[in-house]
């Protein structure tokens, strides 16, 4: 599905991403850990499209295209979502509304009809009763006065909403008390499936007791240092990163 | 890749939608006001002679004003002996039915959304069409008059209802107001007569639509709505005129009169043609309106989508003269381009526990002006009145320019007046949320645009609602990315 080749990326005139390499199949989770600043983030933002990244070297193939050629509405219509760290608000958007129109666009890119509003609304209940999402939020502006809780479930219920192939949650723990995280993690464990796949940024291996990976891989200084399944997690969590920080391979992993 | 003030600074002319000129036989007064022009128009309108010697004081106090100088932007010379005050399509002077109308103006009116032929009307709404100078049409009169409600061109007013026009012509809006409001009532041609007797809720929404089409001529129309005890309006105007590279002069006067108990929901959709993307040409849209809640309890309500123009200055404003009665302002002005709007509202509270609402949305894009200016006043004997204003600016983009001038005079204790303002800048962050879950940037831009002025939007009829919010997008097309 994603294949990541020597990805290398600056802001400004910082290097961020330093060659990434990182393949990941249809039906895998892949979990990303490595200490701040490591360019987890950043990596989660590049493959998005985000503007501020300049991409220096790499490529980046999705689904047989050529990901880095297209900008960032088209990559989330070839079925890329990235679940924000820090959402934004937008006042007096609903978040109906915003979520009509996104998958009105996604379904125009792949020449499918827009969604008759009632099969939209039948849509909207399953998804709202799959990920626990409160319908009364649903409604209201997006993540305007939401609290931190709030916008990363809502993140949850758009990623049920747009059934994306490959999505990538930007640390979607950060902020979330032991409940949230078990409505967030039980709301994605349920998405997953062989058709699709997930990248899981994360800092604590907390996380990833509940959404299991099939891949965990360090990041950093930029690069990938160190890859395994989800033992690895639980020995970063003993032994924190000092341990792995000197690169072990280029190498594309799996 | 484009950094991000790029993309909010690019800017491009998106082209005028409704710039088309009717080519049709007009009558054109020769340019220059002076008496004769004022004798020319009486005799053309067949009008009384006390119209007329009204129209003659109000060209004396238009020659003895001065031009104001408080606005926030430079006031353009306008040379007021090169206008025509009047242009009427040379067929007939008065149509019997919608049958004698020259089929080119149907077209004309159809082309901008507004069919005038009965198979095509649109459902629950009645409409005045105005093409320069006179008013062309008037839909649904037959229903209407079924409720006692009278809707019909001004000039018909004067000859079928003389003593309700000369009663309240001018009676909000004195023709010594301003220099332009004593121009519009030296000049005015025609526009729209409003009358809902007692207790009727008129069953439908009214509607004018405005169309500046000969060149060189200005539009002075004249607006004047009377709801009478218990009873309830809601009207609309649209307008739009052909692109043109000098400026034309639009100086309309609207009063509206409520009555005990009444409410009139007054709600424009302004998108004059604004100027090509250097600022040549453009309406000056330069409009007086004012509303007087007469009795207890009653209520006005101004709406306002200002898209067009190249400056737009005005200011609806409520005189809360019955107890208990209330006004409210909601209005989004956009400015992108070199467009300016110096707009807001005056509310006078009078009577005792008056109340007022104010909520103005202003959207700068590209070299786009604008201010927004209040008053709030309230009388001495004004006891418990109230006020709310909240004056929001969104920016797009780092050449544009938001401006709130708000002034508040209160000579009673017991008032309470609140005052919000936020200004705030389309963020690439929300820009690249919604690119992320497939939206371009144009849609999204109109998205979050919508979303700032929902309050406003939310206002209008229903029909209208729709309508202006995809102005709303189109005016913006092209002011990002």
């Amino acid at each position: 599905m994603l294949q990541i080749k020597n990805l290398q990326a600056k802001v400004e005139d910082k290097q961020i991403l330093k060659g990434i390499n990182l393949q990941v199949n249809a039906g895998e989770v892949h979990a990303i850990m490595g200490p701040n600043g490591s360019g987890k983030s950043s990596l989660a933002s590049v493959l998005a499209g985000r503007e501020n990244f300049e991409v220096t070297g790499g490529e980046v193939i999705f689904e047989g295209k050529d990901l880095l050629d297209l900008s960032a509405e088209d990559r989330a219509r070839e079925g890329l979502f990235l679940a924000f760290q820090y959402p934004v608000e937008i006042p007096g958007v609903s978040n109906i509304n915003f979520l009509r129109t996104a998958l009105n666009e996604i379904r125009a890119y792949r020449n499918d009809p827009p969604l008759e509003a009632k099969e939209f609304l039948k849509l909207t209940r399953e998804k709202q009763k799959l990920v626990e999402f409160d319908a009364r939020l649903a409604n209201r502006s997006l993540n305007e006065g939401f609290s931190g809780g709030e916008k990363k479930r809502n993140e949850v219920f758009q990623l049920a909403m747009l059934e994306p192939k490959l999505s990538i949650l930007d640390e979607t723990d950060s902020g979330l008390d032991i409940d949230a995280l078990r409505i967030v993690s039980n709301g994605v464990n349920k998405l997953r499936s062989d058709k699709n796949a997930f990248i899981v940024i994360t800092h604590y291996q907390r996380l990833l007791e509940y959404i299991v990976p099939d891949f965990v891989h360090v990041l950093y200084d930029g690069k990938i240092v160190k890859s395994g399944t989800k033992e690895l997690a639980l020995e970063l969590e003993e032994r924190g990163y000092d341990w792995i920080k000197e690169p072990v391979s280029t190498e594309p992993v799996n | 890749m484009a950094n991000s003030t790029d993309i909010l600074e690019e800017y491009s002319d998106k082209e005028y939608e409704f710039g088309f000129v009717t080519d049709i036989e007009m009558e054109v007064a020769p340019k220059g006001l002076s008496e004769d022009t004022i004798h020319y128009i009486s005799a053309k309108k067949e009008e009384p002679e006390w119209l007329k010697e009204w129209r003659l004081k109000a060209y004396h106090s238009f020659l003895k004003q001065p031009e104001p100088h408080w606005q926030n932007f430079e006031l353009p010379k306008v040379d007021f002996q090169d206008i025509s005050y009047y242009a009427a399509p040379k067929s007939k002077a008065k149509y019997n039915s919608l049958d004698e109308v020259d089929p080119e103006l149907i077209a004309t009116f159809e082309k901008l959304g507004i069919p005038l032929s009965e198979q095509k009307l649109l459902a629950g709404v009645a409409v005045d069409a105005v093409f320069d100078s006179v008013s062309v049409a008037t839909t649904f009169k037959e229903t209407l008059k079924e409720h006692g409600v009278i809707f019909c061109s001004i000039s018909e007013a004067v000859k079928e209802h003389p003593e309700l026009i000369q009663k309240y012509l001018g009676s909000v809006v004195p023709y010594s107001d301003n220099i332009y409001a004593a121009l519009n009532a030296a000049a005015f041609s025609d526009g729209s007569f409003v009358y809902i007797p007692k207790g009727v809720r008129c069953p439908m929404e009214l509607s004018t639509y405005f169309r500046i089409n000969t060149q060189n001529t200005g539009q002075f129309e004249r607006t004047l709505i009377i709801a009478d005890e218990g009873s309830y309006v809601s009207y609309l105007e649209g307008c739009t005129a052909p692109k043109r590279d000098e400026n034309q002069l639009h100086a309309a006067v609207v009063e509206l009169i409520a009555m005990e108990n009444a409410e009139i929901k007054y709600s424009t959709v302004q998108n004059w043609y604004p100027g090509d993307k250097d600022g040549n040409g453009g309406i000056y849209n330069f409009v007086t309106k004012r509303g007087v809640c007469r009795g207890a309890h009653a209520k006005i309500s101004w709406t306002q989508v200002e898209t067009g123009s190249a400056i737009t200055w005005k200011y609806p404003s409520v005189i809360l003269q019955g107890d208990y009665s209330s006004g409210e302002f909601y209005s989004v002005a956009v400015t992108k381009n070199k467009q300016v709007a110096d707009t807001g509202t005056k509310m006078f509270h009078i009577g005792k526990g008056t109340k007022s609402r104010i909520i103005s949305k202003g959207i700068s894009a590209g070299e786009g002006q604008n201010s927004y200016r209040g008053l709030v006043h309230v009388g001495a004997k004004a006891d418990n009145a109230r006020n709310f204003t909240q004056c929001d600016s969104l920016l797009i983009g780092d050449r544009c320019g938001a401006h709130t001038f708000p002034y508040i005079e209160a000579k009673n204790k017991t008032a309470t007046v609140e005052h919000e303002a936020t200004t705030s800048k389309i963020g690439e962050d929300q820009i690249f949320y919604l690119n992320q879950r497939g939206i371009d940037t144009e849609k999204a831009v109109a998205l979050i645009v919508n979303g700032y002025a929902r309050e406003v939007l939310n206002q209008l009829p229903m029909e209208f609602a729709v309508e202006a919010q995809k102005l709303l997008s189109i005016s913006l097309e092209g002011s990002v990315g």
